[in-house]
């Protein structure tokens, strides 16, 4: 009989090894279902893992990494305080399209002004909006009670209703011949988020590395983190410590949706470049798994997004190359999430095998 | 002796780390009323689960009626006659009385016979009862009437009963033991657990007293006296705390017209609270579990808030405060809950001390932490009240409750305060760490503090208090001079008998 | 604009084509969650269910077979999240997102070849005589099986909670898992009946998007209404017949803006789809007030130590 024992506290050698014990079971499950597709899962896991980085055509897909890693990051920088406080936003992917299209309006309301504060107009009008369609559900439950996990999902879709009217109608390029979506913001000087196109470098990956730093400081050194963890480890050992908990709903679910919307605001300006109905891909999404697989730690968060930028990366390599269906890649990142959360078990508790009790 | 109904013999049950009971052998007869005696971590409850099929004996045999008997789970114990009342978590509080008892039968009959049998044997052993309440609207003493009825409905041949008067009246406990010595004529054993010597002596044939898991000795508690149970019971003579004599200074803590609200759904609501304390003095606040207590900490501490001025820390208004300012001003509490609201249990205890500390021991700066400083306050505790821990690195719940209790009411002490409030200061704590606490409590007193100390157990109130108040269904009686209070007087404070009756015996 | 198009006989016939799926997966939550387990991941198991459904339905020819394949996906998606959180005790929030996310995937993996495959039809009851009634008999007697069955089970869930043993037992699991387990009752078995019984509710509620109500495969076609069928719950205040209520209620949303698009109403197509979303969130503001009748052990996770 396998029994499961509390440890004492929690193991930080498993704490440590579950995300990389995680990835390689990924790795061969994943591989099981590529072969059940018809695919060498040898060759496929070499190309979505290996190919990205050291590959024939690595130059080009490793600024990929950057362009790709920087969202995730951000947004899972972000969600990992609330996650640690046990508030729920999961709906970052709303903030990253509300966020893109308050600062791409900002930007396409100055068009062609040529001047230097457009883009840190848009920054902060992209930190604002995911701000505050944040606000709405962190108002929502401090006033109301309300699940902060519904309301903050169902705004995803609202949102996304937002940006196809907008990419429709009000931000329609004029000069598009009729065609949706807005001007190309990576064409405008004045407003582009990239910093140099051609390894990747966007402002959005400045921003996730000082957001990373900046969470560092905040967990481990400032009493606003200390005051977050013990709200997620014991909410009435938090109150009773003088914290205020509507406060830090408003401060934790303000703060992932004004990175959420930073993010946005990168990608539009830069990778994206235009507003359109199919802008946003589900970075909103993924960086909750991005939060995860890093521990919900700034460090590990970094690592994490890296990994998962190579997966989509890989993902597209694979699909192109082999034939595998983009689907694919978002149930071996799901899996990923499952073997990790499973995994988790032995941080916390130590299984024993053990003879069947004589009763 | 009478006919044997249970015997166990050489019963053995180890965790890890742990051996809850070695070798433990003794019988009980038809009818008898047999004590099972030890402090908390004595192995009690491990004991009786082996005997209901919660835990399975990794070693011995039991015999019921000369038959072996080793029951799988607790219905099969049940069928056999075996009925247990728990101390803690076996009420569902959004569900009614009937379908609480329902639960704990094999097969009920319809609601409307049951509820018409609950009536029936409710008011036949004195604990009348409406079978249709919600059983979270219920006071503690009703709720503990729930789990009997539900025990006697199976007409039970053996009873355990897990430290059934803690939450209870002196005039409830002795209509308690009207009904238990009711069962015991009519044949029903019962099993009594307890560590409460007077009780035991008043009420039990026979005691077996447990010792770190042994079996350490047995004794008839009308022969033998408190003391030596004590003994049997601790392994050594305990040394009762020190109160030097001491001069009462002025007013230090003063509540008036205090009435909140509880913020949780089955709490109790504070309801025209009065109570002053001077500087030196020890208010003791007894009352039975549930009636305010919880509420009256979170007022205090400033987890809830009130007007400005129904709370006066030196004459000052801090109703409006919250728990930090509190602490700045040296208004220190301690809640019962050791686990998740005095402690954070993954927090290491470095953590759990910048938890409170941070105000008065200085541990931050414009928000930044010191851990360093942090850690040095954690090892000051843990030296200074002998707190069993391999270091200020350990998370909280790896520490026994005696010794993270320790460590709580280590933290506030240590930070000298002007008020100290505490509840439940040594719940289920060893009688070591307990003395130890009280001591602690005491020289506080004694150095100039104010101290509230609400507790349910009522010696250690009259141990340490200087003037006694009780709490009932959310208000506070007079407090007046613990010196010369009687039994009886206590009672009436703490409400009498909340409408139970004698049994018809 | 031509509101007069607009026939409010059918627009009530397919109010309860629309509500149904929301109504199958929000009565089997309701049923997890009365466990206490709170699963987060009905939109997953729908999505799944959908393809499932879909798929079975399209090779064996039958529906009947489709439906039953659906309750079997979504019941197996479920058990995912019975390893994670009853065996695994992983946070129930996280692998509900989790299976969500998962339950995306893989079912655009499984639809691929089935894209703009058309279904085998669901055939509609036909009541002698009733059907032909005016009014009522397109409302209440011109529809198939499994909108039928969907009312049903509300009914059926209602009486066994509130009338059987194994009602009593599984609110008691719920409202204090450690009581429960005092008192001897199998916590983690009762629970993983719920969940998978909450799957295959789900996944029937997916079948019945993909088969009855579309019908036709498309990637993410639940589009969030197993996120609306967990705020029904909540909204029904674990309540059967508020559930069917709070159905039809959505379902009536969805099907007025889908008839005020088609009637060409001045307001743009994209506010009157984001419509049912945010009524959802302005009732759950409304009702958010009343918790009191959450079971209390919802979404703690149970150990059972010593």
């Amino acid at each position: 009989m396998i029994v499961l024992e509390k440890r004492p506290q929690p193991s930080r050698e498993w704490a440590l090894a579950t995300p990389l014990v995680a990835v390689l079971a990924t790795m061969i499950v994943g591989g099981l279902l590529f072969g059940a597709l018809g695919t060498n899962p040898l060759v496929a896991i070499r190309t979505i893992f290996w190919d990205p980085l050291f590959g024939e055509f690595a130059f080009y897909y490793r600024p990929q990494l950057l362009v790709k890693g920087a969202p995730l990051v951000l947004i899972a920088i972000g969600l990992s305080l609330g996650f640690k406080a046990g508030i729920w936003n999961i709906g970052a992917e709303g903030q990253y399209i509300i966020g893109a299209l308050v600062g791409a309006g900002i930007g396409l309301a100055f068009y062609p002004l040529d001047a230097w504060y457009v883009f840190p107009l848009m920054v902060i009008g992209g930190a604002v909006g995911g701000w505050a369609w944040a606000m709405i559900p962190a108002l929502l439950k401090v006033r109301f009670g309300t699940n902060e996990i519904l309301v903050s999902l169902m705004l995803v879709y609202v949102a996304e209703q937002l940006l196809a009217s907008m990419s429709l109608g009000l931000l329609k390029n004029p000069e598009g011949h009729g065609f949706p979506g807005s001007r190309n913001l990576a064409d405008y000087p004045s407003a582009t988020s990239w910093i140099n196109q051609d390894v990747g470098l966007h402002w959005g990956v400045a921003f996730a590395l000082i957001a990373v730093i900046f969470a560092y400081v905040l967990l481990n050194r400032h009493m606003l983190g200390f005051h977050i963890r013990l709200t997620g480890d014991a909410p009435r050992a938090a109150r009773f410590a003088g914290v205020n908990p509507a406060r830090l709903i408003l401060f934790c679910l303000g703060a992932s949706g004004a990175l959420a919307g930073l993010a946005g605001l990168f990608e539009i300006s830069g990778p994206a470049g235009q507003v359109s109905i199919d802008f946003n891909i589900g970075y909103g999404f993924t960086a909750i798994i991005v939060a995860f697989l890093g521990r919900l730690h700034p460090v590990g968060i970094l690592l994490a997004g890296a990994l998962m930028a190579l997966t989509y990366i890989g993902g597209e390599i694979a699909q192109s190359q082999l034939g595998l269906p983009a689907a694919a890649i978002q149930v071996f990142q799901g899996m990923l999430l499952f073997f990790l959360l499973a995994l988790d078990l032995l941080t916390n508790f130590r299984v024993r095998m053990r003879k069947s009790e004589v009763a | 002796m009478t006919e044997t109904l249970l015997s166990l013999r050489g019963l053995t049950k180890a965790y890890p780390g742990v051996v809850a009971n070695s070798n433990v052998s003794f019988d009980i007869g038809v009818g008898e009323i047999h004590a099972l005696l030890g402090e908390n971590g004595a192995g009690k409850s491990t004991l009786v689960k082996m005997i209901y099929g919660l835990v399975k004996p990794d070693s011995g045999t039991m015999v019921l009626r000369g038959k072996p008997f080793a029951p799988a789970e607790p219905r099969s114990a049940r069928a056999d006659g075996i009925a247990m009342v728990f101390q803690h978590f076996s009420l569902f509080d959004a569900l009614n009385v009937a379908e609480n008892i329902a639960l704990g039968m094999e097969t009920p009959p319809p609601m409307r016979d049951l509820a018409r049998r609950i009536r029936e044997v409710s008011e036949a052993y004195g604990l009348p009862l409406d079978p249709f309440r919600t059983v979270g609207d219920l006071s503690a003493g009703e709720r503990q009437r729930v789990e009997i009825i539900r025990c006697l409905l199976q007409d039970p041949k053996l009873l355990i009963m897990d430290e059934p008067t803690s939450v209870l009246t002196p005039q409830e406990v002795q209509i308690l033991f009207e009904t238990l010595r009711k069962l015991s004529s009519e044949g029903t054993a019962i099993l009594y657990i307890s560590h409460k010597l007077e009780e035991i002596r008043s009420l039990c044939d026979h005691a077996t007293v447990l010792r770190l898991g042994k079996n350490v000795g047995e004794c008839v508690p009308r022969e033998t006296s408190a003391s030596e149970m004590a003994e049997l019971m601790v392994g050594s003579a305990l040394k009762t705390p020190q109160r030097a004599g001491r001069e009462l200074g002025e007013v230090a803590l003063d509540i008036s017209g205090l009435s909140a609200a509880s913020p949780s759904a089955f709490g109790t609501a504070l309801k025209n609270v009065h109570l002053t304390v001077r500087k030196g003095e020890v208010l003791g606040i007894g009352g039975v579990a549930g009636n305010g207590q919880d509420e009256l900490l979170g007022v205090l501490s400033g987890e809830i808030l009130t007007a400005p001025d129904a709370v006066r820390l030196d004459g000052a208004p801090v109703g409006q405060m919250g728990p930090t300012a509190r602490r700045k001003l040296g208004l220190l509490t301690a809640p019962e809950e050791r686990l998740g609201h005095s402690a954070a249990p993954d927090m290491s205890l470095t953590e759990n001390a910048m938890l409170t500390g941070s105000v008065r021991e200085n541990l931050e700066r414009n928000g930044f932490l010191k851990w360093g400083a942090a850690e040095d306050f954690a090892r000051r505790i843990i030296e200074a009240f002998d707190v069993r821990t391999p270091g200020p690195d350990n998370a909280a719940r790896s520490l026994s409750g005696g010794n993270l209790q320790k460590f709580v009411i280590g933290r506030e002490v240590l930070q000298k305060p002007q008020v100290l409030v505490v509840n439940q200061p040594t719940w289920g704590v060893d009688a070591s760490a307990a003395s130890a606490i009280r001591q602690a409590i005491l020289d506080l007193a004694a150095g100039g503090a104010a101290v509230v100390c609400i507790s349910q157990d009522l010696d250690e109130l009259m141990e340490i208090s200087d003037r006694f108040a009780a709490l009932n269904e959310g208000r506070l009686s007079t407090p007046r001079d613990a010196a010369g209070l009687t039994v009886e007087e206590i009672g009436l404070m703490m409400g009498g008998a909340h409408g139970m009756e004698v049994a018809h015996v | 604009m031509d509101l007069s198009a607009i026939n409010p006989v059918l627009l009530v016939a397919s109010l309860m084509v629309a509500a149904t799926p929301i109504l199958l997966a929000a009565i089997g939550e309701l049923v997890v969650e009365k466990a206490g387990v709170l699963n987060l991941g009905v939109e997953g198991m729908m999505i799944t269910g959908a393809i499932c459904g879909f798929a079975i339905a399209v090779e064996t020819g039958s529906p009947w077979a489709g439906f039953i394949g659906a309750a079997a996906g979504g019941a197996a998606l479920s058990l995912l999240f019975v390893l994670l959180t009853q065996l695994a005790l992983a946070n129930q929030v996280a692998s509900g997102l989790g299976l969500t996310l998962f339950g995306l995937g893989f079912s655009a993996l499984l639809g691929q070849s089935y894209v703009g495959v058309k279904p085998p039809a669901t055939p509609k009851l036909e009541f002698l005589g009733l059907s032909d009634l005016s009014v009522i008999g397109p409302i209440l007697f011109h529809h198939d099986l499994i909108l039928y069955f969907g009312i049903v089970l509300v009914a059926a869930v209602w009486a066994a909670l509130k009338y059987t043993r194994m009602g009593l037992i599984l609110r008691a699991v719920g409202e204090n898992h450690d009581a429960a387990h005092a008192l001897g009752y199998k916590v983690v078995r009762i629970r993983i009946l719920a969940i998978l019984f909450g799957g295959a509710c789900a996944g029937l509620g997916g079948a019945y998007v993909s088969l009855v109500r579309v019908p036709q495969w498309t990637e993410g076609m639940t589009a969030g209404i197993g996120w609306i069928a967990l705020a029904l719950v909540v909204f029904a205040s674990w309540k059967p017949w508020r559930v069917l209520l709070g159905a039809y209620l959505f379902g009536g949303i969805t099907v007025l803006q889908l008839n005020l698009q088609a009637a060409g109403v001045a307001i743009p197509v994209e506010y009157l789809a984001m419509s049912p979303y945010v009524v959802t969130i302005l009732v759950l503001v409304i009702l958010s007030a009343d918790k009191s009748s959450a079971p209390a052990s919802l979404g703690r996770i149970f150990h059972a130590a010593r």
